[in-house]
């Protein structure tokens, strides 16, 4: 049993009291809505006659249904997208839950505002109606995914039912060399260990790697922990963590702030931490990362082959050749080389200020393949407003893509923004499900933004760092 | 508060591993404000072509018509939180689920709803999986309360999550009015939060 970890510390600073099912109740410190996972949570809650409990802990966005295109014109032209998000601003109506709407100049991808608000701080539970909660562990939180009767649960009692975790160390050591990123050090794990490696799970993500990164990177990694399994993600919060939230809106100013982050390190896994297991990887053996199959865990470094079907075992053999047959790709060939159609640079994984910028350095002075289409969906308001202050949205222009408004977009295409047939789509979102950019024949290859910006201009996957040489 | 002891009903297969929530219930069925239609989109484009036309899949299957009990592979559920994917199940009459194993927010989703799910060996579903195959019509018999599956006058122990079958037998899987009982307490830990 883990022991002295950040995850035991904030369980146990949030545990109410154990349940007599056997689960202990958790006090959620942070609770995020958006519109797709809240309308049945708030008419249940309606029908029950109750009311939110705690208002000020919980904020509302609108992300996975709005158009990434005049985003301001109401009604929407879906008109279900326009009584989704009537529905959502009607629900907040008069309950005291912030609302962060389009054109307000905090609106975006929960994942993206939160910690860009300075909501989301570590030693915090943090729940939301949807599995990419784990984002904001990179924070030092623990952040994690609900489904829509726990929404409701968390709206009236600010509290959830849940079994404890276990903990698993991963250390990631050595450097990230140019063309390498945090998309790329993920996508390994997870082709390591599985994607239901991490089920029961929290990972603690650790190393030389970690103490690096950004706290961009450091979320890219959180965020795709439950690609993993693992619901929960999280980082140890240190000098980044307290520099990155210094000075944003809802932080903490002044001797509060100081006050805060002595608390903060408080949180971090002790140096005495037990885990209940621990796995190491370096960067020496890591390229960039392309996943060709259906599940993140399916990936290989974008300078080998496609793997061969004996390489599996019998019952994952069926996995992988269903997997080819809906890819319509052939086991041993080469992943370099596979034409592209779509190329998507957004999503809460891929959308921050640093990920566009690596796109647009791919982009600069390069042009997007006559026969793709490229789009780059900024993760927020502010962050659009950013890339602009740099001109970064013209040298997207200049390329031939499409620079958008901030939104969920094709991620998962609840939007106007979709794949059409067996198009393929280099993608630096999260999930390379069946149809899961919105046709049910669509193929997704998951990536980082510049290897996505890449093969964007080649209209095919290529090795970026090749193209950066 | 309501009790489940037990699932009775026929049961119906759908084979494959890592069967993601968004096969179970594509995106664009998300737009509905209400869980209410849910079941009419379950499996929808593993089910149906693009013309609506029906592709062969076990749920079009006029020999599992009625079904209850739905046996499944690995990694159920994996991927998006949406509850609508447990909706859609439950919906279209599944009461109860057996699988190898399932992901975490699909099954805290279940049972929020009040849909046991149970574990197995692969060879165990295998078995059942054939013998329902072979004959639709029989009745599997799911007790939570001594975790074991009868089917064909044979019977299996299977795994469930121990607070899960707390949850069942005892009727807290509806798990407000507990939550509820501790609102001073909520209100203590609350104000002990330092962040
Ligand atoms: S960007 Fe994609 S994964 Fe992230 S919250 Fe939106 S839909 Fe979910």
């Amino acid at each position: 049993m883990a022991k002295n970890t950040l995850y035991n510390k904030i369980w146990g600073a949030h545990k109410v009291d154990t349940l007599p099912t056997g689960q202990d109740q958790i006090f959620i410190g942070l609770h995020l809505i958006h519109e797709v996972t809240t309308p049945q949570a708030f008419s249940g809650m309606k029908e029950r006659g109750a009311s939110v409990g705690y208002p000020q802990r919980t904020f509302a966005t609108v992300d996975h249904i709005i158009p990434t295109i005049k985003q301001l014109q109401r009604p929407y032209q879906d008109t279900q997208a326009e009584i989704m998000s009537k529905a959502l601003e009607d629900n907040i109506e008069g309950t005291g839950i912030q609302f962060f709407k389009p054109g307000s100049g905090k609106q975006g991808i929960v994942h993206v505002i939160g910690p860009e608000l300075g909501l989301t701080r570590p030693g915090m539970t943090i729940a939301c109606g949807d599995s990419h909660t784990s984002t904001h562990g990179a924070f030092g939180s623990l952040g994690f995914g609900i489904g829509t009767t726990e929404v409701g649960l968390v709206l009236e009692t600010q509290t959830l039912a849940l079994n404890p975790f276990k903990v698993r160390r991963i250390n990631f050591n050595g450097t990230l060399t140019n063309g390498l990123f945090a998309k790329d050090v993920i996508l390994k794990i997870i082709q390591q260990l599985g994607v239901k490696g991490g089920i029961g799970h929290a990972y603690e993500f650790g190393g030389d790697v970690f103490d690096a990164m950004s706290m961009d990177e450091r979320m890219t990694v959180c965020n795709m922990s439950i690609e993993g399994g693992a619901r929960i993600g999280y980082v140890n919060p240190d000098q980044t963590t307290f520099d990155y939230i210094n000075g944003r809106e809802y932080a903490p100013k002044g001797d509060a702030f100081n006050e805060a982050v002595e608390n903060w390190k408080a949180t971090a896994s002790g140096s005495d931490a037990q885990y209940d297991d621990t796995v190491t990887y370096h960067t020496d053996d890591l390229s960039p990362m392309v996943t060709w199959g259906v599940t993140p865990g399916q990936s290989v470094g974008v300078v080998d082959n496609l793997p061969a079907l004996n390489s599996y075992s019998e019952d994952d053999r069926k996995v992988a050749e269903s997997a080819y047959e809906y890819m319509q790709f052939k086991p041993e060939t080469p992943i370099k080389g596979k034409k592209i159609d779509v190329a998507f640079i957004g999503s809460c994984t891929n959308s921050r200020l640093s990920d566009i910028r690596e796109a647009a350095k791919v982009l600069e002075g390069r042009k997007v393949n006559p026969n793709v289409q490229a789009i780059v969906v900024p993760g927020s308001e502010q962050i659009k407003e950013a890339a602009e202050k740099e001109g970064l949205h013209e040298i997207f222009k200049a390329a031939g893509a499409e620079w958008r408004e901030a939104g969920c977009s094709m991620c998962l295409a609840m939007n106007p923004d979709k794949l059409e047939g067996d198009q393929v789509c280099a993608s630096t979102s999260n999930r390379n499900f069946m149809g899961r950019q919105g046709s049910p024949t669509g193929r997704t290859l998951l990536m980082s933004p510049a290897m996505a910006a890449a093969a964007a201009c080649e209209g095919a996957v290529v090795d970026v760092r090749e193209v950066l040489k | 508060m309501t009790i489940i002891k037990e699932v009775k009903g026929r049961g119906i297969t759908v084979p494959g591993a890592d069967l993601d929530t968004d096969r179970i219930i594509p995106a664009r069925f998300l737009k509905e404000i209400s869980f209410e239609n849910m079941g009419n989109y379950l499996f929808y484009d593993v089910r149906f072509e693009a013309d609506q036309t029906p592709k062969q899949h076990p749920l079009n299957d006029i020999k599992y018509l009625g079904a209850s009990v739905m046996i499944v592979g690995r990694n159920f559920g994996c991927g998006s939180s949406r509850e609508h994917a447990p909706q859609a199940i439950h919906r279209f009459g599944i009461n109860a689920l057996i699988g190898e194993s399932f992901a975490e927010i699909f099954s805290g989703n279940c049972k929020a709803i009040g849909v046991p799910l149970f574990t197995a060996s692969k060879a165990v579903l295998d078995d059942i999986s054939k013998i329902i195959e072979a004959d639709p019509s029989l009745e599997l018999h799911l007790d939570i309360e001594k975790k074991q599956l009868t089917l064909n006058q044979k019977t299996y122990s299977l795994t469930i999550a121990d607070s899960h079958r707390e949850s069942f037998l005892k009727g807290y899987w509806n798990v407000l009015t507990l939550l509820k009982e501790n609102t001073k307490k909520i209100k203590e830990t609350s104000n002990n939060l330092n962040y």
